[in-house]
């Protein structure tokens, strides 16, 4: 048997869910014994969830240190951690911490770090995504301990009922590590269904033209119920609306029954966010734009003159 | 303030990628700085501005990837750096890191690193943090917003419920995103005097690496094209476009 780990990330005592989206499939691959780690205030806690996803075993931590200080105490535990039990394969979530903790275990390990990966061959072989994901590779890591970067929603979380053993990890966090500190923590309230749970999308990009079009989104998407609103990271990182809301390979990964397009051209970035949605239903003044090439219904036209009167015709299909 | 950024020379985004065996075809192809890299030299070239100092790019790639280093001098760096080796090839996130790492400490004492969050053409996004590892600093990633002082550095750093207020002594390393700032033009006069600032050109023996350091430990066993999919109808709208969308969404069932 070869141990195979989940590095769970832990917000506000919560674990994070891609983390047990991976246990799910981690147990599936022949011969993994697998267990997870968890560093941070909740990580105790968490390993009721991670057990119950498959792992067998969770070296947690509560300690602040994790969550005050960014990536490098964690670095630090988890490669001891490994230095000690030897893990053969140790996973990640592609979310915002846990990259950080990969690529700098990577450097201590020298290990190579495999990123956009969704799906797992067995225990040496994984697939990587190139080109926004329309060329896919299969790669075999060799060495120890292989790493790798698991993009979110690449597996369904199943609960398999087991408990996990939990081992409180003790590592002393030198002075020297706690650098990165966090000062403020600010949570964008969003209303409604998350992001990454509501079966109905509507986005926004630049196509919408200014931040207060974003106002028809919300109108649509309360006319459509259960809908939540993201947007692209070019809206994003003009400041239109918060960061909360960005779908794409850095934001949020989405997989709705129906996601709805608006002012989006379709850039890479955003396409591996998104390309997972059931449903894909697009409209863009430019008839070239890529996002028509994997759009279900594709709309050419002006964004800001069907939006008010779609919202109608869902009110009148509603009755 | 001494402050190198880390600059990529990348086949044009705007045309679609291509591979040669089972790498990323590079050569031929028309190439340009990556437009996420021209944040961080922005973000360099402002805190230069506020703090004194010089800004030092830094690159790695085939000696085409000089333009990229020109393009960043040209908006106002001081000067370049560009290791070039026939060996790197192909390298990987981990070799790039350790590359970029010695061919920074060679170049001089720095009290800040930048890079961009992720290329934009291999978008692994983990370049960064390996580099800060191997250069032994803090790093403050997926930065949003940037303060700086004479010997810290606070941002705030995306998340993905919003953010969080970071701040770190130097040095230290950020990766920035295009939030960050607008990067300025390069004008004419600085198009002319980048032509004469100087770019060293170092192979992995004038960092003191040799080709064990950069083996990578991975091989492709097999290259395919995703399941595509398919194209649905594209229709030009005659005003009909929303009420074409409505009976699309009755039919989901989503209303």
């Amino acid at each position: 048997m070869a141990k195979v780990w989940v590095f769970s990330e832990v917000h506000n005592g919560k674990v994070d869910s891609t983390a047990l989206e991976i246990l799910t499939r981690a147990r599936e691959l022949e011969g993994a014994e697998v267990e997870a780690v968890a560093l941070g205030p909740g990580a105790t806690e968490a390993a009721g969830p991670l057990g119950e996803h498959g792992a067998a075993v969770v070296y947690a931590s509560d300690d602040d240190v994790y969550g005050d200080y960014v990536a490098q105490p964690a670095t630090e535990a988890l490669y001891q951690l490994i230095q000690e039990h030897s893990p053969e394969l140790v996973l990640f979530a592609a979310n915002y911490d846990s990259r950080d903790v990969a690529g700098r275990l990577s450097a201590k390990t020298g290990s190579t770090l495999m990123s956009n990966v969704s799906v797992i061959h067995d225990l040496n072989t994984v697939q990587h995504a190139m080109f926004g994901g329309t060329t896919l590779i299969d790669v075999t890591l060799e060495g120890s301990p292989k790493l790798v970067l698991v993009r979110p929603k690449s597996f369904e979380a199943v609960p398999s009922g087991g408990q996990a053993e939990v081992v409180k990890v003790e590592v002393t966090i030198g002075e020297e590590l706690k650098k990165a500190e966090r000062l403020e923590r600010h949570e964008e309230a969003t209303t409604g269904p998350k992001l990454e749970e509501a079966p109905v999308v509507i986005s926004g990009g630049r196509g919408l033209q200014d931040p207060g079009n974003f106002e028809l989104l919300d109108q649509l998407a309360s006319s459509i119920g259960n809908t939540a609103v993201g947007a692209t990271r070019a809206v994003v990182d003009s400041g239109w609306v918060p960061y909360a809301m960005q779908i794409g390979q850095t934001g949020t990964t989405v997989k709705p029954n129906v996601y709805l397009a608006f002012g989006i051209s379709g850039a890479t970035q955003h396409i591996v966010g998104m390309k997972g949605a059931k449903k894909i239903v697009a409209v863009n003044k430019d008839e070239e734009a890529p996002i028509f090439q994997i759009a279900d219904l594709g709309i050419v036209g002006d964004a800001l003159k069907i939006l008010p009167q779609l919202i109608e015709e869902v009110k009148s299909r509603k009755g | 303030m001494n402050i190198a950024v880390c600059v990529k020379h990348i086949p044009d985004p705007n045309l679609p990628g291509e591979l040669v065996g089972e790498r990323l075809k590079r050569e031929g192809v028309q190439g340009v700085l990556d437009p996420g890299d021209e944040f961080g030299v922005e973000a360099g070239l402002q805190l230069k501005e506020a703090h004194g100092g010089e800004v030092t790019l830094v690159s790695m790639g085939p000696s085409s990837a000089l333009e990229a280093v020109r393009r960043g001098l040209s908006m106002g760096a001081d000067k370049g750096v560009l290791v070039t080796d026939d060996t790197l090839r192909g390298a990987d996130a981990l070799t790039t890191a350790r590359v970029l790492a010695a061919a920074i400490t060679k170049a001089g004492e720095f009290d800040l690193v930048i890079a961009g969050v992720e290329s934009t053409d291999g978008y692994t996004g983990t370049m960064p943090s390996t580099l800060a590892e191997f250069l032994g600093v803090p790093q403050l990633t997926f930065v949003k917003r940037l303060e700086g002082a004479e010997d810290s550095i606070k941002v705030d750093r995306q998340t993905a419920e919003g953010y969080h207020i970071v701040e770190s002594p130097l040095p230290a390393l950020i990766s920035v995103t295009a939030g960050v700032n607008e990067p300025r033009y390069a004008s004419f006069k600085g198009i002319m005097a980048a032509k004469k600032k100087p770019v060293e050109q170092w192979s992995l023996a004038d960092l003191e690496l040799s080709s064990d350091d950069v083996t990578v430990n991975q091989s492709v066993s097999n290259i395919g094209k995703a399941e595509e999919r398919q194209a649905g109808e594209v229709v030009e709208d005659d005003g009909s476009g929303a009420a074409r969308i409505a009976d699309f969404l009755k039919e989901a069932k989503v209303i």
